[in-house]
Order: structure tokens, then C-alpha cells, then sequence
């Protein structure tokens, strides 16, 4: 016969195991979301605001290598420097659409872009977009080519652009495209 | 000190340093020579046997074909068909078992064949015998020989003659009291004895030995010696140079009806620290040495670009570049593989070897998942400062070269599209291009009609690089008269 004391301890013992399991299921799972969350680097800034106008975007497609022109719809602040991030943010929203013709990394971001003189342009691009992007000549040229050409379709006046990740000098894309020196926006342009 | 100069000094120091960062010699070769070619292949060492590329050696004397059914490897040359399976020794050709001496290899889609079984091999796909010297890793396809007959004359100064029954163009070197030519591109063979000894007091002895791909004839001698060729490169000459009480640092002539010396060396000097090497004397044009420099991109830690879960990019560059040296070879370029192997070379050693060779053309190749056929790239130049003096800046020292460089793009992708293969001349901000001082492209090789699965084919890397390597040949004139 087993004593009664001793079931009692038992059923609690089977109980105290039950409810620690499902706390440690719901810890679990409140971990998993909050690193989710960490390691999500999708931009969070505000939207533009100012005018819509309509703008040429050079496209890349991968498909046949080239860049295809394509009128889009954005609102633009009036200063150039504001006007050439929201620029790049634009043709970044097309490659990161599903379906994308040239697909970029949901977590790429151009972290900022200024004109160091008039016709000097920096493109500061976030770390996923260099660390992410797909590695071949081809790829990482169209990248480059299309942010410049359309840089310089809708900002006039731009000559050399440098490109940096992390505000820091890189010295590739992803492999390929060197991106120690200035870009000769002319050779960039008239090379498509 | 302005900054251009500053690059140009940079560019200047790492050329000279890089003298040293020239591809190994001592990588193992076999050389092979037949009536049709001569060439050499690489040799790789597995388990701790030689092996050598089969669909690469039968290449040069018929249509080759291969290709991979379940476990086995279906090769084709010409109308015999063999059927070799990774892993076994025992394999099939025309209908026979043949048992080789270690395990049929693949790797990268080239079937690999052990050295010794060549002799047993070959005969039966060529029909014709061959002879092996394997320690040596020479293949004597058919009566192709060399060789060589040797005459002291005992003048003054003393001089020895040799003669061969072909032309010969070996590759000379000088050390105190030695002379040796080493012949890599010549069937050479052993005279009747690999030592040969002389009743001369200043040329003594004659050394014959043969050594990964290559002979090697040492001619020792009690005063500096110099060699010469004659009679269409079937005669070479070596005679003592004068001695310096009766003509020194007077230059000797010639024996009448003989070319220039092409190595001398003064008494009085003191001897050289390092052995002077000759190049072989392939000239062209405006008299350089016409040499294409391949370079195969990426290698060692850096693998490029994942063109599958388990193919990279190094690996498709290093075997699209042997087979394309291979079909520079067949059409008798002399190629500079800058990686032959799987090591880390950064862009500044790459464009510093090839700049150094200078070479008549570079092309570095590539290749990616994306896309179809070849993409065919010359330098988007960066923007650099006026050029000063005779320097050019290291990042724009492409700029002289850009045109030329550009038609070389067009050539080959023209040659591409005649083979059927989609293809484009386009430019990449890619470096090396930009540091080279000769015509430069860079071939990016993209899936063929079967996909991703193409760029590891032989049959579809090797039909690339026969069209670049058509390319290069139909320009060779052009690229020839380079400064």
C-alpha cells in the first residue's frame, strides 16, 4: 500500500513538471521572436515627403544584362541630396518586389548619400545590401551601373560617384566590382 | 611628391616584387609529343598516385565526347566509345576490358586516368604505339623523336657541336662551369649514353637527364661557356669564352653562317648568384615573345561566387583555364597560367606577375549562375590624374591598351556567337583589367542550355575556350605589334 503522503507528492511533482514545460515552451518562443526582430534590418524610415514627380529609373535585368528604362511616380523633397537617397530608394523598391528582374536583398538599404561638392556623389550602402548581394560580374556591374545612370538621369550635374558600406571603403560588391576608386559617370553611362 | 608619381613608384616596387610571385615550376607536368601537337598537362596527385585528364590528352588528335550516365563515364574519341566508372580500376574500351593499375577518377567532370596506365590506354584509342618515359612524365606518341649527336672540336677556343634531326628550341642557362639547356617544348632523347665525356681540357662533360616533362643536357666545362645556334636551330654550339688576358671584355664572333650568341658571360665579372635564363626564342612581330597569361580568378580562401550548393566559382575558373591554355597550346601560343592550382593570389600579385611576363594579351576568367552563354569584359577605368612622364598611374595603366582591348572583346564574343553560344562584349569596373599595360579582357562564363550543370561540362567549357582561343589567334598579328 502506498502511503497517502507520498501520492500527494507525486501528483505535485507531475504538475510542477507540466507547468514548467509550458513556460519554458512560451520563454522559447518570446526568444525566437525577439531575435526576429533583431536581426530584421528592413529600413524604417519615413516616407519622402514633397511633390510626386515623375522619374527615370534605369533598371537592371539580369535576363538579358542590360538596363531598361522605367518611368516611376515618387514623392520628391526639392534638395538634390534628399532627392538622389530617395532616388536610390525607389529603384531599391523595385528590386526588393517579388518577381524582381534583379533581386536585391529585403534587407539592403542605402544608409545615406551626399554630394561632397556639386558634382561629387557618395553612396553610403547599409551592410546586408554589400554582404547579401549575389556574386558574379554581372550582377554586381548592374547594380552599380543602374544606381549611377539613374543618379544621373534625374540629378544633373553629378560626375564621379564613390560607393562605401557602412561608411567605409570596400573592396568589392560582392566579389567582382571594385569599389576602391570614383566611378566615372560619362564611362558608366556611355559604356550601357 | 605628387600623387601620380607616388603610384607610379608603387607600381614600379610591386612589379619588382612580384618578379618572385611568377606560378611554381616545380607543379608536375606531362609533356607530350606527336606529329600533330606538342603540349603539356597538368598532373595532379591523388592517394599517392599521378593522374592525368583523358578527355585533355586525347583532345588534340580527334573529336572527343563525354559524358556521365548513372556511375559511369561515357567517353567517345573519334568512333571508339569506353566507359570508365569513378572509383574502380576496371574500364572499357572498344568492347575490351582494360584493367588499370589505381581507380578511374572524376573530378569537376574530367575523368581522370592514372600516368602509368597511358601506355597501356593510348594505344588503343590512337592505334599507333607510344613511348612512355613515366619517371620523366614524357609521352613519345608515334616516331617522333629527337635525336641528338654530339662533336668536340678541339680549337681555340674548344667548341662542341651538337646536332639534332630536328630543330630544337631550348630554354639556356649559366652557372660557373656550366652550361645546360633544358628542352621542354623538344622530343629530345637520350644520346647513346646519359653521360657523355670529352678529351678537352676546357669543355669536359656532357649530362643528359630527364625530369617532370622535360630534358635537361648540363655541359660542364673549366671556363665560362656560351651556346649559339645555327643551321635552322639544329645546330647549337657551346664554346669557352675567350680568356681575359688575350680579349677581355671583347665580345667573340660567331662561327661563320651562325646566329648571334644567345647567352655570353665575361670572365673578369664575378659570377652571377643566380643562374641567367634565356627565354626560348619565340619571336613574333616587333619581337617580343608572344605570351597570352590566363588567369584564372579567385582560388584558395576566396571562392568566388556559389554557383550551386556544392560548385564554386574557383574551381569552374581553374579547369576553364587549363582548357583553355590547353587550346592556346594547340595553336602555338605560349601560355602563362597565373593559378594552377587551388592558391590564394591577390589582384595586385595577378596584375604584377602578368605585367612583369609582359604578356601579349591577359584574359582573367570567370563564370556565374546567372544569365546564359559568356559575358566578354574589358576595364571601366576609374577617374585618375593626368599621366606624368613615362609612368602610368597603377589603377589607369590599362588606359593605353583600352581600344585594343576592346576589339579583342568583340573578337571573341563574335567567335562565341559563331559556335552558337549567346554572347557579349560589355565593360565592368573589374579589377585586375585596369592595372594591366597589355590589351586585357575578362571572360565571365554563364549556364549553357542545360543550366547551371554546364558550367562544370568539358564539352561546353572546352567549346568556349576553342573560341577564344580562335580569337586570340585570328588577332595574333595585331596583339604582336604591341609596344
Amino acid at each position: 500500500m502506498i502511503p497517502r503522503h507520498l501520492k500527494i507528492a507525486v501528483v505535485a511533482m507531475f504538475a510542477f513538471v507540466l507547468f514548467m514545460s509550458f513556460y519554458l515552451r512560451r520563454v522559447k518562443r518570446s526568444a525566437a521572436e525577439l531575435q526576429a526582430t533583431a536581426t530584421d534590418a528592413r529600413p524604417v524610415a519615413p516616407p519622402a515627403s514633397g511633390p510626386t514627380e515623375t522619374v527615370t529609373l534605369f533598371v537592371a535585368e539580369d535576363g538579358e544584362g542590360i538596363l531598361r528604362a522605367r518611368s516611376a511616380q515618387i514623392p520628391l523633397p526639392g534638395g538634390r541630396q534628399q532627392r538622389g537617397e530617395e532616388l536610390l530608394r525607389a529603384l531599391l523598391n523595385v528590386y526588393q518586389q517579388p518577381g524582381s528582374p534583379h533581386p536585391i536583398a529585403p534587407a539592403a538599404d542605402i544608409r545615406s548619400f551626399f554630394l561632397v561638392d556639386p558634382g561629387v556623389a557618395v553612396i553610403d550602402l547599409n551592410a546586408p545590401f554589400a554582404d547579401q548581394h549575389r556574386s558574379g560580374i554581372l550582377e554586381e556591374q548592374l547594380t552599380i551601373n543602374s544606381m549611377i545612370a539613374t543618379l544621373s538621369m534625374n540629378v544633373p550635374g553629378i560626375n564621379r560617384v564613390r560607393i562605401l558600406v557602412e561608411g567605409r571603403t570596400r573592396d568589392t560588391l560582392a566579389g567582382h566590382a571594385d569599389l576602391t576608386e570614383f566611378f566615372d559617370v560619362t564611362a558608366v553611362t556611355r559604356g550601357q | 611628391m605628387s600623387l601620380p608619381t607616388t603610384k607610379s613608384l608603387a607600381l614600379l616596387l610591386t612589379a619588382l616584387i612580384l618578379l618572385t610571385a611568377a606560378p611554381s615550376a616545380d607543379e608536375k607536368h606531362l609533356s607530350v609529343y606527336s606529329s600533330v601537337a606538342t603540349y603539356t598537362l597538368p598532373v595532379v596527385d591523388r592517394a599517392g598516385r599521378e593522374y592525368v585528364g583523358l578527355l585533355e590528352l586525347l583532345e588534340p588528335f580527334g573529336r572527343v565526347n563525354s559524358h556521365m550516365e548513372g556511375q559511369h563515364w561515357r567517353f567517345r574519341f573519334n568512333e571508339i566509345d569506353s566507359d570508365f566508372s569513378p572509383g574502380r580500376s576496371r574500364a572499357r574500351v572498344r568492347g575490351k576490358e582494360v584493367e588499370l593499375p589505381s581507380a578511374f577518377l572524376m573530378e569537376n567532370s574530367r575523368g581522370l586516368v592514372p600516368l602509368s596506365s597511358l601506355s597501356v590506354l593510348l594505344p588503343r584509342f590512337l592505334g599507333t604505339p607510344v613511348n612512355f618515359h613515366e619517371s620523366a612524365r614524357r609521352l613519345f606518341i608515334g616516331d617522333v623523336a629527337t635525336h641528338m649527336t654530339s662533336q668536340i672540336e678541339n680549337t681555340n677556343p674548344a667548341r662542341l657541336v651538337l646536332n639534332f634531326s630536328a630543330p630544337v628550341n631550348p630554354t639556356i642557362s649559366t652557372e660557373p662551369g656550366k652550361l645546360r639547356m633544358v628542352f621542354s617544348r623538344d622530343p629530345v632523347v637520350a644520346p647513346g649514353s646519359q653521360t657523355l665525356t670529352f678529351d678537352n681540357q676546357t669543355i669536359t662533360q656532357a649530362t643528359y637527364a630527364e625530369t617532370n616533362g622535360a630534358a635537361d643536357l648540363t655541359i660542364s666545362g673549366t671556363a665560362p661557356l656560351m651556346a649559339s645556334f645555327s643551321n635552322g636551330g639544329r645546330t647549337i654550339t657551346v664554346a669557352a669564352l675567350p680568356q681575359p688576358s688575350s680579349s677581355a671584355g671583347v665580345q667573340p664572333s660567331p662561327a661563320p653562317g651562325t646566329a648571334p650568341p644567345v647567352l655570353t658571360q665575361n670572365p673578369p665579372v664575378p659570377p652571377p648568384q643566380f643562374p641567367v635564363v634565356t627565354t626560348p626564342p619565340l619571336l613574333v612581330g616587333g619581337g617580343h615573345r608572344f605570351i597570352v597569361i590566363v588567369d584564372p580568378a579567385h582560388g584558395g580562401d576566396e571562392r568566388g561566387a556559389a554557383l550551386s550548393d556544392r560548385l564554386a566559382e574557383k574551381d569552374v575558373n581553374l579547369g576553364f583555364g587549363r582548357l583553355l591554355r590547353h587550346e592556346l597550346d594547340l595553336r602555338g601560343m605560349s601560355v602563362l597560367l597565373l593559378r594552377d592550382g587551388d592558391t590564394t593570389l591577390t589582384l595586385d600579385q595577378r596584375a604584377g606577375t602578368a605585367n612583369t611576363a609582359r604578356g601579349a594579351v591577359y584574359i582573367a576568367v570567370h563564370a556565374a549562375s546567372s544569365g546564359n552563354g559568356a559575358r566578354i569584359y574589358t576595364a571601366l577605368l576609374p577617374i585618375e590624374g593626368p599621366i606624368s612622364g613615362a609612368f602610368h598611374p597603377w589603377n589607369s595603366a590599362q588606359a593605353s591598351s583600352l581600344s585594343i582591348s576592346q576589339s579583342i572583346a568583340s573578337a571573341i564574343a563574335g567567335e562565341m556567337q559563331k559556335q552558337q553560344m549567346p554572347a557579349r562584349a560589355s565593360v565592368a569596373s573589374l579589377r585586375p583589367l585596369n592595372n594591366l599595360i597589355m590589351p586585357a579582357v575578362a571572360v565571365e562564363l554563364a549556364p549553357g542550355p542545360h543550366g547551371t550543370a554546364d558550367l562544370a561540362s568539358a564539352n561546353y567549357q572546352q567549346k568556349a575556350a576553342a573560341a577564344i582561343a580562335d580569337a586570340i589567334a585570328a588577332n595574333r598579328p595585331s596583339l604582336a605589334t604591341q609596344p
